[in-house]
């Protein structure tokens, strides 16, 4: 067991010794009459908890995380230039150092060298590559003098540094121990404290959730940016071409990309709109009760299905299915020589329309289901009749939030990439022909990150500016429905 | 029970607009009208009253078959309208609710302009020529409601922009443009300010030249003012109908008694 995991255990059993231990006292200071407590004896015994675990806890999370960037910050200064060698770099000494470092570690752990002898150890007396190769720790090269004292100051910190924090966080769970213990008394407000413990949590929880998604745009924001340090952003934005080179020279621009990710989509809403709209107004308007309750939740089966699986169907059975259609010659069934291969815009676009028809109807079913029921009777107590009440009056009406579904549906389009990525092909070109296999955003944001790659090239990094661009599509995208959607909603509230 | 002693206070027979024979109402096992027998008449305002959950506006609905709408409903007798029978296999309920017009508790504007709002019944029904018709028939109509002072400047405004005694005014107009031959309201005036309310009562009084009118209201003292008949129910029965004034001044039944002296809520 690692020296952290024993230092949790502790903290945690203090914890529960604490939440009974407080819980007691308090009792006992109202003579075991819980009515005397100003909070029921259990909010004493959190509050106690909570004082001796949380900030224990947290401090060992913290220092976890910072210790070794402080301590690698600090052995850097350690190396000289002239250590690094020609083609090598800073990161790469830096990782030779951190091996040595563990190498000494696992020697000394299985006593093959005394924690002083492994200080004082020197390359010019000892072989330290055979030493460290006997416990299984290999190295490239022989390690260099510098190399080796830079490696026993990270470890001597390491070690240090473990103790200072055992030490610390103990006491820190002793000091929040001793502390609500003591105050446990009967009149003390345990309940308000727990309740701005409950409160302070569920921030942290909000705030990391926000934190993540700013941390990702900022992380896809400085990889463009070092993109567009490397590759001219007319070219990206403007440019007429997408052909990655990796010898250099690259025509990366995204036009292409967009035009064929465009027209995918365009062709998914064609089939998915019609489907979704009319399948929630069968089903909201129409349908009894047993239809509805037994076709919603098929419809929202559809919905549960990975995308891979659709990207599968595209490629196996949908793709083959429409080269029999429009390819093969005098084999085929319109006997044409339209359609080659199974990958095409249309063969994408189709099952991308199947993947978003439940997510278009059971949008639409609540934003029709919402038209207040009282527009209809006004209808109907005119002497329309059911189709004419919704085409008049319950469609106009549902029309913001049902533009709204489709601006989400489009969305979701824009970003699919599994379908794409085994229906649509891999050619970037402008052509009006949905034949024809065309290539997407984010099939080629896969494509430019699979393989060997380096990630300093502009091939590489032209993969976080294509993931930006998109982002701030559907962002745009979303913000409008939502906005339009919103608005919807509060004029039945 | 005395439910049955309308008979006599129905002078005018020649007069008479809708017959409703033992009707009964039905919301699955919720029996919710209770053998109803009422005459109602031409020219005339008939008043709903009585206490809440009691089925007025339940047989309301039964007179242009709004209840049609409403899957577990179940209607049972005989109501009649000019003498023929509403609920006959041969008759379009469709066509019926253009005949017999109705106005709501909540003011309802569909989301369309005033003018569409108004139109909206003549262009399902065809009832105008050309455009020209049309402008004239939606005019009529917001005029017998007395609102197209208010809105003759702005009629592609939305009517969903209006205040709430207008709307209900531009609802009545969207019923009248249809000429229907009955007006149903349900409580018209529940949502409405003081001032609105006695705008539409006046407007209700109006209409009665043209329509037979019935109208549901929770206020007592609406009912005396608008009405020229009076119906009270309770639990599903219809207890008492007759002359406006003579049940408010001289109840026979001591359920309607009580009901109008407040002591049924
Ligand atoms: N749509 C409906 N479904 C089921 N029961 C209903 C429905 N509408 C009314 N009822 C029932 O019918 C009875 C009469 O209701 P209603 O006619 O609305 O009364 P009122 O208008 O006099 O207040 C009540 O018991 C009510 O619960
Ligand atoms: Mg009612």
């Amino acid at each position: 067991m690692g020296t952290t995991t024993i230092v949790i255990l502790v903290i945690l059993a203090l914890t529960v010794l604490a939440y009974s231990v407080a819980r007691n006292r308090a009792l006992a200071g109202a003579g075991g009459d819980r009515r005397k407590l100003h909070s029921l004896p259990t909010y004493y015994g959190t509050n106690a908890a909570m004082f001796t675990g949380v900030p224990a806890l947290g401090v060992l999370v913290i220092w976890l995380l910072a210790q070794p960037m402080m301590i690698e910050s600090a052995v850097v200064k350690l190396i000289p230039d002239s250590v690094i060698a020609e083609g090598s770099s800073v990161g790469l000494v830096m990782s030779d150092v951190r091996r040595v470092a563990n190498g000494l570690d696992i020697v000394i752990r299985s006593g093959g060298m005394t924690r002083e002898a492994a200080l004082a150890l020197d390359t010019t007396t000892t072989d330290v590559r055979a030493a460290l190769a006997a416990v299984g720790v290999a190295l490239g090269s022989d390690v260099k003098p510098k190399v080796l004292s830079a490696a026993q100051a990270h470890r001597q910190q390491s070690s240090s540094g473990r103790v200072w924090m055992i030490g610390i966080t103990l006491a820190l769970a002793l000091i929040g121990f001793a502390i609500s213990v003591a105050i446990s008394k009967p009149d003390f407000r345990a309940r308000n404290t727990v309740e701005r413990g409950i409160l302070a949590l569920l921030i942290l929880a909000a705030s990391l959730a926000v934190l993540t998604t700013v941390g990702i745009v900022f992380s896809m924001l400085f990889e463009s940016i070092n993109f567009f340090r490397l590759h001219p952003w007319t070219d990206f934005f403007f440019g007429p071409k997408w052909a990655p080179n990796f010898r250099g020279n690259s025509d990366l621009s995204i036009l292409p990309l967009l035009w064929g990710t465009l027209y995918i989509s365009a062709i998914a809403l064609a089939v998915a709109v019609p489907i979704g709209l009319f399948a929630a107004i069968y089903l909201s308007e129409y349908a009894g009760a047993k239809v509805r309750s037994a076709a919603k939740p098929l419809i929202e089966i559809l919905a549960g299905i990975p995308t891979i699986v659709y990207g599968l169907f595209a490629l196996l059975t949908v793709g083959p299915m429409l080269v029999n259609i429009f390819g093969r010659g005098e084999d085929g069934l319109l006997g044409v020589e339209w359609m080659s291969g199974a990958t095409a815009v249309l063969t994408a676009g189709l099952v991308m329309g199947i993947m978003l028809i439940p997510f278009v109807s059971s949008l639409s079913d609540d934003i029709i289901n919402a038209v207040p029921q009282s527009l209809r009777d006004g209808s109907y107590g005119l002497g329309a009749t059911q189709s004419e009440t919704i085409r008049q009056v319950v469609l106009p009406a549902a029309l913001p939030g049902i533009v709204g579904a489709i601006l989400l549906a489009a969305s979701r389009a824009i970003g699919e990439t599994m379908i794409v990525v085994l229906g649509a092909g891999a050619i970037a070109k402008f052509s009006g022909n949905p034949l024809e296999a065309m290539t997407t955003i984010t099939t080629r944001i896969v494509s430019q990150l699979t393989g060997d790659t380096d990630f300093a090239s502009p091939e590489t990094l032209v993969a976080f500016a294509l993931g930006l661009t998109l982002f701030v599509l559907t962002l745009g995208l979303n913000i409008i429905a939502l906005v339009i959607v919103r608005k919807y909603r509060e004029q039945y509230d | 029970m005395k439910d049955l002693n309308t008979q006599e206070n129905v002078v005018d027979t020649e007069n008479v607009k809708i017959v409703a024979r033992n009707v009964q109402v039905y919301y699955g096992d919720n029996h919710a009208i209770k053998d109803v027998n009422v005459e109602i008449e031409a020219n005339t305002v008939t008043a709903f009253i009585g206490p809440s959950g009691c089925g007025k506006s339940t047989f309301l609905r039964c007179i242009n078959r709004m209840n049609d709408t409403i899957d577990i409903c179940r209607v049972e007798g005989d109501i009649l309208i000019d003498g023929e029978d509403i609920y006959d296999r041969r008759v379009d309920p469709v066509q019926l609710r253009a005949k017999v017009g109705m106005v709501f508790q909540k003011p309802n504007p569909f989301p369309k302009s005033i003018f569409d709002n108004v139109a909206y019944g003549p262009r399902i029904h065809g009832l105008a020529q050309n455009k020209a018709d049309l402008n004239i028939i939606v005019e009529s109509a917001l005029r017998r409601a007395a609102i197209w002072e208010e809105v003759k400047d702005r009629l592609d405004a939305p009517g969903t922009g209006l205040s709430g005694g207008q709307q209900q005014r531009l609802c009545i107009a969207r019923a009248i443009a249809t000429e229907p031959e009955v007006l149903l309201m349900d409580e018209p005036c529940s949502a409405l300010d003081p001032i609105a309310t006695a705008q539409v009562e006046e407007l209700i009084d109006e209409l009665r030249e043209n329509y037979a009118v019935v109208i549901v209201t929770h206020s007592m003292q609406q009912a005396a003012r608008v009405s020229q008949k009076t119906a009270f129910f309770h639990l599903g029965n219809l207890v008492e109908y007759g002359e406006t004034a003579a049940i408010f001044t001289n109840p026979t039944d001591p359920r309607t008694e009580s009901y109008i002296t407040g002591r049924i809520g």
